[in-house]
């Protein structure tokens, strides 16, 4: 392949990632007098919709059931329609702001190396899924073991079932969907392990993809053995106490040639290694103010770059707010000094997204995203700053699994500068 | 009698509903729970999404989905139609890629765009 010398390009507003995320965030961002481009490294836009064939997506922002595939072709085909420049193939290699602009190298087979100097970046690259090093899991290491997503790829794109008998663990949605998928194709799914003595994935995932095929679930277990010598050929799992050790005499143990890991996402941040991004130790993506700015004075994040979703309808509206925010920016309508006021998850409550208020720049209503640390029927949501009451929200079937918000107004702060905090009350 | 258990997933309450020989439901704490309990035992229905061969310049599969939910005891059967298909691009999303499938009144459409 020929490397050609480098084109150097001025823009507005650079996108990575051209998922749901970087469309949503390009359509905001995009006026009559600014310039905008989003850079993808697949040779198609829509992300990781193209591969979720599976319906039930759309239901909060177009009140109807689409597939994965449907739902991206609404944006693509908007994104197409307001002229929005855009490259494929086009991998975003690192992020510099040397001085007063940030540099984005990126590379394709096309221009080469390619620079661009932008007044904002936002990132959009989704996220990664945890891989068999990451969990630490016992025993050979063999062929056949691979993340759920990643055969849903080999699947659903390239047309190519991962194996034939087939176990998963992690009986998150992904990890859910796959059972059925796989079945449909012709593979026995023997079954599925999960860790916590609940899943993590949706009832109605639960019905339709395994009791329809009466595909068991082994709730508060996991796998304690791997056996193969170049292909996967047996696993073992076993039930765990409630500090997750292994039971002895629980043992059970399937002939499988493939597992499935659904174990777990992770945003994308990587282009940014070069730059002091801020990252959540948490979410592992970056921290945000009401803006969806980062640390970084012109840098927005939104999508699962920024924090995992279930659900494709609060990416659209989370990046539809992160494009408005990049467009004020480059506008010069955004205070460069801020005054954040921090947002605090206390009882109950993992993390919150954003992470401040930038005081500065706060005059709408605020959304504040959030997950619970546990299953609960009924709960409060309590708002406090200091030991003052601002706002609270009652909540019914709350879980880890499912994102829960609430509104920020300006007029319910007592003052600037007291945390807020958030806590779940439950009877 | 013969009595059947199921998890009603109507809405996000997951009620564990039985249901017995006479279409007798207990455990459902209102009536879309009976509604969904008799359909499940008489006529159960599911919409399949899968993926057929095309020929195109960009990829291999095409994502396709029933124009409606069809019969759970014909899923086997849709996936065995599906894999006798080879579309070729052009093809729009809502293209028709079987008609009438299986003769249930039900079609199979594309859910993607693939121009080239
Ligand atoms: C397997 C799976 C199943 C799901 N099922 C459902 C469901 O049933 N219902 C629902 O509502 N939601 C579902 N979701 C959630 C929802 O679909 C996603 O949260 C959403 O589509 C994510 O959009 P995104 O743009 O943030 O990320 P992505 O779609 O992952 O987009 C990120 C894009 O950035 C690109 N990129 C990354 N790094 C670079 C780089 N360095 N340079 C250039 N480009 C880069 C990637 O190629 C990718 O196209 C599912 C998610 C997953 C992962
Ligand atoms: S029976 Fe009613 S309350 Fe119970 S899950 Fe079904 S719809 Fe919800």
């Amino acid at each position: 392949m020929e490397r050609n010398e480098g084109e150097t390009m001025n823009v507005d507003i650079v996108v990575i990632g051209g998922g749901a995320s970087g469309l949503a965030a390009a359509l905001s961002a995009k006026d009559e007098t600014n310039s905008v481009i989003v850079l993808e490294r697949e040779h198609v836009l829509g992300g990781i919709l193209n591969q979720c064939i599976h319906n039930g997506f759309g239901l909060h922002v177009f009140r109807e059931e689409l597939t994965g595939p449907e739902y991206a072709s609404r944006f693509i085909e908007k994104f197409h329609a307001e002229n929005i420049d855009y490259k494929l193939d086009t991998t975003v290699l690192s992020i510099n702001k040397p001085d007063d602009c940030f540099i984005v190298e990126a590379y394709n087979n096309e221009d080469g190396a390619l620079t661009i100097h932008a007044k904002a970046v936002i990132l959009s690259s989704g996220c990664y899924e945890r891989t068999r090093g990451q969990i630490k899991l016992p025993g050979a290491r063999v062929a056949g073991i691979m993340p759920a997503g990643s055969a849903q790829r080999y699947l659903n794109i390239d047309g190519y079932l991962a194996g034939k008998d087939v176990f998963i663990l992690g009986s998150g949605d992904i990890g859910l969907i796959m059972a059925r998928r796989m079945t449909l194709e012709g593979a026995k799914v023997h079954g599925v392990a999960e860790l916590m003595p609940y899943s993590n994935g949706l009832t109605r995932n639960i019905v339709q993809c395994l009791h329809d095929f009466d595909i068991p679930l082994y709730l508060s277990h996991t796998v304690t053995d791997i056996k193969g010598t170049k292909r996967l050929e047996e696993i073992t799992i076993q039930e765990v106490d409630e500090n997750y050790q292994p039971i002895a005499g629980t043992e059970k143990k399937f002939s499988v040639d493939t597992l499935l890991l659904s174990v777990g996402l992770v945003p994308d941040t990587m282009v940014f290694e070069s730059m002091d991004l801020t990252l959540s130790p948490i979410t592992k993506g970056a921290i945000v103010d009401h803006t969806y700015q980062s640390n970084i004075p012109g840098i927005f994040a939104c999508g699962n770059a920024l924090h995992v979703h279930d659900l494709v309808d609060w990416v659209t509206i989370e990046s539809e707010k992160a494009g408005a925010s990049a467009k004020r920016y480059v506008a010069g309508e955004i205070k460069e000094e801020r005054n954040n006021l921090t947002i605090e998850p206390r009882e109950g409550i993992r993390y919150t997204v954003p992470q401040s208020i930038d005081m500065n720049n706060f005059k709408e209503p605020v959304t504040v995203m959030f997950r619970v640390t546990n299953k609960y029927d009924v709960g409060t949501f309590t708002v406090k700053q200091g030991d003052t009451i601002i706002q609270q929200k009652k909540a019914r079937f709350i879980a880890p699994a499912e994102m829960e918000s609430l509104m920020i107004k300006p007029e319910q702060l007592i003052d600037q500068t007291t945390p807020i905090t958030i806590e779940l009350e439950v009877k | 009698m013969s009595v059947k258990s199921m998890i009603c997933i109507v809405c996000p309450v997951g009620c564990h509903v039985s249901i017995d020989d006479n279409h007798t439901v207990t455990g459902n704490r209102c009536k879309r729970g009976e509604t969904y309990a008799i359909k499940e035992v008489t006529n159960p229905t599911r919409m399949i999404t899968s993926t057929v061969k095309i020929k195109s310049n960009l990829t291999t599969r095409l994502s396709v989905k029933t124009s409606e939910p069809i019969a759970k005891t014909l899923i086997f059967e849709v996936m065995d139609a599906l894999n006798s298909v080879e579309m070729q691009a052009p093809v729009s999303t809502d293209d028709v890629v079987i008609k009438n499938v299986l003769d249930t009144g039900i079609d199979i459409l594309a859910t993607r765009t693939i121009l080239e």
